[in-house]
């Protein structure tokens, strides 16, 4: 990474200088005055860059220097699954057929995509073991909300309206009980107990008639298996709620347990983490909704269908909760996500989940005499270690994190989850090489070291970053979210 | 088995297992109970090798028609534009894409100073004062304005122009439902807003008015004038917004526009069968803590140094949880990347002269239909789509174009139904003369042998 100092395309700007190269106008000029009403021709014009496109490569290379992803080194966010996003994806994704059709052409007319959605569809209902799968939601949140519409469409047509409440384990995802808010309801915490798992105790006295669904990451946030799912589909259903996964973390268990058998009414996959999206710097994401067969009539419309070898867009379904968004989905990332299942077939999702979950009990294992480990049976493809022994030596996880900088690491999930103190969350993935497993855990242990022997060199750091840790109080307290010509 | 996406070695393996102290990776999946445990394989299709992926697939892509092949007057809020060369070449730079949100901003300030960027230019086009850094896409940014404003009126209905985009007002209805919100269609008259039912529609339970600019038919309707009524009800004023035609037309934020919103795919992103797109959503300095989403601000380091952070985070849903008024956590970072890089590369002048263009050829494009005899509805100043009367099934005449590779306009009988056999044509500036004139041609050729059929 690059130390210099990093300007704005603003200030390089030059008048007179273009970067564009437009078609040459064929048809008569007119006056913009002629063609637009009083008042709606734009007097002040928008003050965007002017530059060659020298400079604008220039300037993004330099930007792409001062940002790390997986391609530049390991990246273990937990939760996130910072998996390798293969290029044979890329290639694909741009293909003219796939990029450069219109969505409301005629469907005759894209016959090839609407075949590659479908089949994509077929595959991910095979591995959720759910009845029918709509691509429609643009990203995991947008997914959870989606199915918890779809719930709320469902009790109603039931005549069901008292059922006002969403359980939400306390170790969840943020999205969760936004998701459960978003799509009108009340959120109830349930607790986690002292192996990490839901508290069945206590899930029993939260559910009652007046429960919509259940969420749940299963593993869990903390990696960690949620061995009572039988017990906790049935308690739910036996008072007539219904089950929600949330499949941030379907990378722990591909054709090892699937959501659908394991008692989940509806289910959202991150198209973006287990099947390689990319993840584009904090998006596009794609998340599918799985349902089982209940919850068929209220999927968004259009739901894609096959009628005699033709794929049609169904718009006739009068239970739909409507759409969630224009056209079918970011079906962008679906290409890929589906490039990506049909370069790895069942043997090949099945040893993903194996080695993630196989590098992450390593890594654990490995870590566990220098660092405090709340739960200590086997993980799955995650794994939360708390920072609480290095804190009583006044050192905290966050610059833990930001010294794994200078080892040129992106550092795992801090914080979160919620329920663990100076918790980190190191999610490996499967295509991580075991050289770079151990050289992310004797950083790891170096840094236990240097908590112990030289502090402040970690409460410090970073020190080989672009640049040093970053005043966010400032940033929140006098916002400046935009570039401002200095007059 | 082996796959080149995963590395370990069989000697690794073992060297693994025996450090957990398991004798086989089974075990660490003893937790599944036995009820739940899948057995054997999916039944999926096998793996296929890289090249004969490849080819199965760009064949079946080759089966779609696309807009690289066709001359496509088809719009209706997904266009084919100009798209920079320098775009793709932007966001295939592996640094950008295969990161994810900057949570680390010592490691990220490539992404968060683009974003910065991206929300300037946002702001400039819209003459809004703030802009978060993307949402999904035009759609459902617009239904977020909605929540916003029900949120922060504390009233539960919303009016919605019938001039919008109809699966921008079908994604409104869903949100709304979610929250218990009303939406009130406003009729149209002449393919704009009827602007006395507006009036009489808005009442003080109106948490906001939707429009859009230029809208649904490609008309620049009275946006001023629908501002001051929505605010002389105190509600806000809602202006989705094709951001490519901010280029020439006067930005929501002078004609007062609360929360301005839309799709920036114009700028170097392909339609792509309709996503992943790249939604806007920008607003009045009084709202900013109201922003869905996330945002990008500036600040300096220990050695007050200038970097970038993401700000204002106690808005969000990992902070607020239950009490968060927006779910959005991923969006569409990298696709408000490649509108940054193709707004800088068009640039001040570029950006007005692409607009230009675009109102112009529609301009002869509505003449030449004129002059065939066919009836163009649009009788308002225009953007760069018409409306017109094809007095036969616009499915016809669609598949007489597309045997001569063209790809003909929306077929707005679909969903409006006095609207039936009429077409909305996009023209953009990759449209040359002699494909608007071969559209013209032979659209008064199909129609003219379908009304010898019918004599």
């Amino acid at each position: 990474m690059h130390k210099e100092k990093q300007s704005l395309i603003f200030e390089i700007t030059k008048e007179g200088r273009i970067g564009y190269s437009l078609p040459e106008l064929d048809v008569p000029a007119v006056e913009l005055d002629d063609l637009l009403p009083e008042g709606y021709k734009r007097e002040e014009p928008a003050e965007l860059p002017e530059v060659s496109e020298l400079d604008i490569m220039r300037h993004y290379t330099a930007l792409s220097n001062r940002n790390h992803g997986i391609d530049s080194g390991f990246y273990p966010l937990g939760s996130c699954t910072m998996k390798y996003n293969p290029k044979i994806n890329e290639s694909v994704a741009r293909y003219p057929g796939f990029a450069h059709i219109h969505p409301l052409q005629d469907e005759s007319t894209v016959q090839g995509a609407m075949e590659l959605m479908y089949d994509l569809q077929t595959h991910l209902e095979e591995i959720t073991g759910m009845d029918c799968m709509t691509l429609q939601p643009a990203a995991g949140a947008h997914g959870e909300w989606t199915a918890l519409m779809m719930i709320r469409a469902f009790h109603e047509a039931n005549g069901d309206h008292h059922r006002t409440k969403v359980i939400v384990p306390d170790s969840a995802h943020g999205t969760n009980p936004a998701s459960a808010t978003v799509a009108g309801y009340d959120t109830v915490t349930v607790k986690t107990n002292e192996k990490g798992l839901v508290d069945l105790e206590d899930l029993k006295s939260v559910v009652g008639d007046d429960t919509a669904a259940l969420m749940l990451t299963n593993p869990n946030t903390l990696g960690l298996f949620e061995e009572d799912i039988v017990e906790m589909a049935k308690i739910v259903h036996d008072v007539g709620g219904k089950l929600y996964y949330d499949g941030a973390n379907l990378n722990a268990v591909m054709a090892k347990s699937r959501p659908g058998d394991m008692g989940f009414d509806a289910v959202h996959l991150n198209l973006h983490k287990t099947f390689t999206g990319p993840h584009g710097g904090g998006g596009p994401g794609s998340g599918p909704v799985g349902v089982h067969k209940d919850l068929i009539p209220f999927l968004p419309k259009p739901v894609l269908v096959k009628e005699d070898d033709v794929f049609k867009f169904d718009y006739d379904r009068p239970q739909s909760i409507g759409r969630v968004k224009p056209f079918y989905g970011n079906f962008g990332i679906n290409v890929r996500a589906y490039t990506y299942i049909r370069s790895m077939g069942p043997d090949g999702l099945k040893a993903a989940t194996e080695y993630a979950v196989l590098n992450a009990n390593y890594m654990m294992r490995k870590l566990e005499p220098h660092f405090e480990l709340p739960y200590k049976q086997h993980c799955k493809h995650e794994f939360v270690i708390s920072g609480s022994r290095q804190k009583k030596l006044g050192v905290r996880t966050l610059d833990m994190a930001k010294r794994l900088l200078d080892f040129g690491f992106h550092p795992p999930t801090v914080y979160f989850p919620l329920n663990v103190e100076e918790g980190m969350m190191i999610e490996p993935t499967e295509t991580e090489s075991k050289e770079t497993l151990d050289s992310f855990i004797d950083a790891m242990i170096q840094i236990a070291k240097e908590v112990e022997e030289d502090p402040e060199v970690v409460q410090t750091a970073p020190h080989t970053t672009v640049v040093s840790r970053l005043d966010e109080t400032r940033a929140a307290r006098k916002p400046v979210l935009r570039y401002t010509k200095e007059s | 088995m082996k796959h080149r996406y995963i590395p370990m070695t069989e000697t690794d393996r073992k060297e693994m297992l025996e450090t957990i102290g398991v004798s086989s990776v089974d075990e660490l999946f003893e937790a599944i109970p036995e009820a739940v445990r899948f057995k054997g394989d999916y039944n999926i299709k096998k793996a296929k090798s890289e090249s004969a992926l490849t080819k199965e697939l760009m064949q079946l892509a080759a089966k779609n028609a696309d807009t690289t092949r066709y001359a496509s007057f088809l719009g209706a809020g997904v266009y084919d534009h100009y798209k920079p060369i320098i775009v793709d070449h932007v966001i295939s730079r592996s640094e950008f894409y295969t990161a994810y949100t900057p949570y680390q901003p010592e490691f990220s300030q490539g992404e968060l100073q683009a974003i910065f960027e991206f929300q300037t230019m946002i702001c400039e086009l819209t003459g809004m004062d703030i802009s978060n850094s993307s949402m999904y896409d035009g759609g459902t940014s617009l239904a977020e304005a909605a929540m916003l404003a029900a949120g922060h009126t504390k009233r539960k209905k919303i009016l919605i122009s019938e001039t919008v985009h109809p699966e921008a007002i079908d994604t409104v209805k869903t949100y709304a439902k979610g929250q218990s919100v009303e939406v009130v269609t406003i009729p149209r008259k002449d393919g704009v807003t009827d602007i006395e039912k507006l009036e009489s529609l808005m009442d003080d339970s109106t948490a906001a008015v939707l429009v859009q600019y230029p809208n649904f038919f490609g008309q620049i309707e009275d946006i001023e004038k629908m501002g001051e009524i929505t605010h002389a009800a105190k509600g806000l004023f809602v202006v989705s917004s094709n951001p490519l035609a901010l280029g020439i037309l006067t930005p929501p934020g002078k004609l007062g526009a609360d929360i301005a919103v839309g799709d920036a795919q114009p700028f170097g992103v392909p339609e792509a069968f309709g996503g992943p797109h790249i939604g806007y959503f920008a607003v009045t300095k009084k709202l900013m803590r109201k922003l869905p989403g996330r945002l990008v601000g500036e600040t300096v380091d220990e050695d007050g140094k200038r970097g970038y952070v993401l700000t204002l985070q106690a808005r969000e849903q990992h902070i607020r949880r239950d009490k968060a008024t927006s779910n959005i956590c991923s969006n569409q970072a990298l696709i408000a990347l490649a509108a940054s890089v193709a707004m800088t590369g068009l640039g001040k002048v570029g950006t007005q002269e692409m607009a230009y263009q675009n109102i112009v050829k529609t301009r002869y494009a509505k003449e030449a239909f004129e002059k065939e005899g066919f009836n163009v509805l649009s009788n308002q100043a225009h953007f760069n789509e018409i409306v017109v009367d094809l007095k036969v099934p616009v499915k016809e005449v669609n598949d007489y174009l597309f045997e001569r590779e063209i790809i003909g306009g929306y077929d707005l009988g679909l969903k409006f139904g006095e609207l039936k056999n009429h077409a909305l044509i996009a023209v953009t500036e990759q449209r040359t003369k002699e494909e608007i004139d071969a559209l013209v041609e032979y659209t008064a050729l199909c129609v003219q042998e379908m009304e010898a059929l019918n004599a």
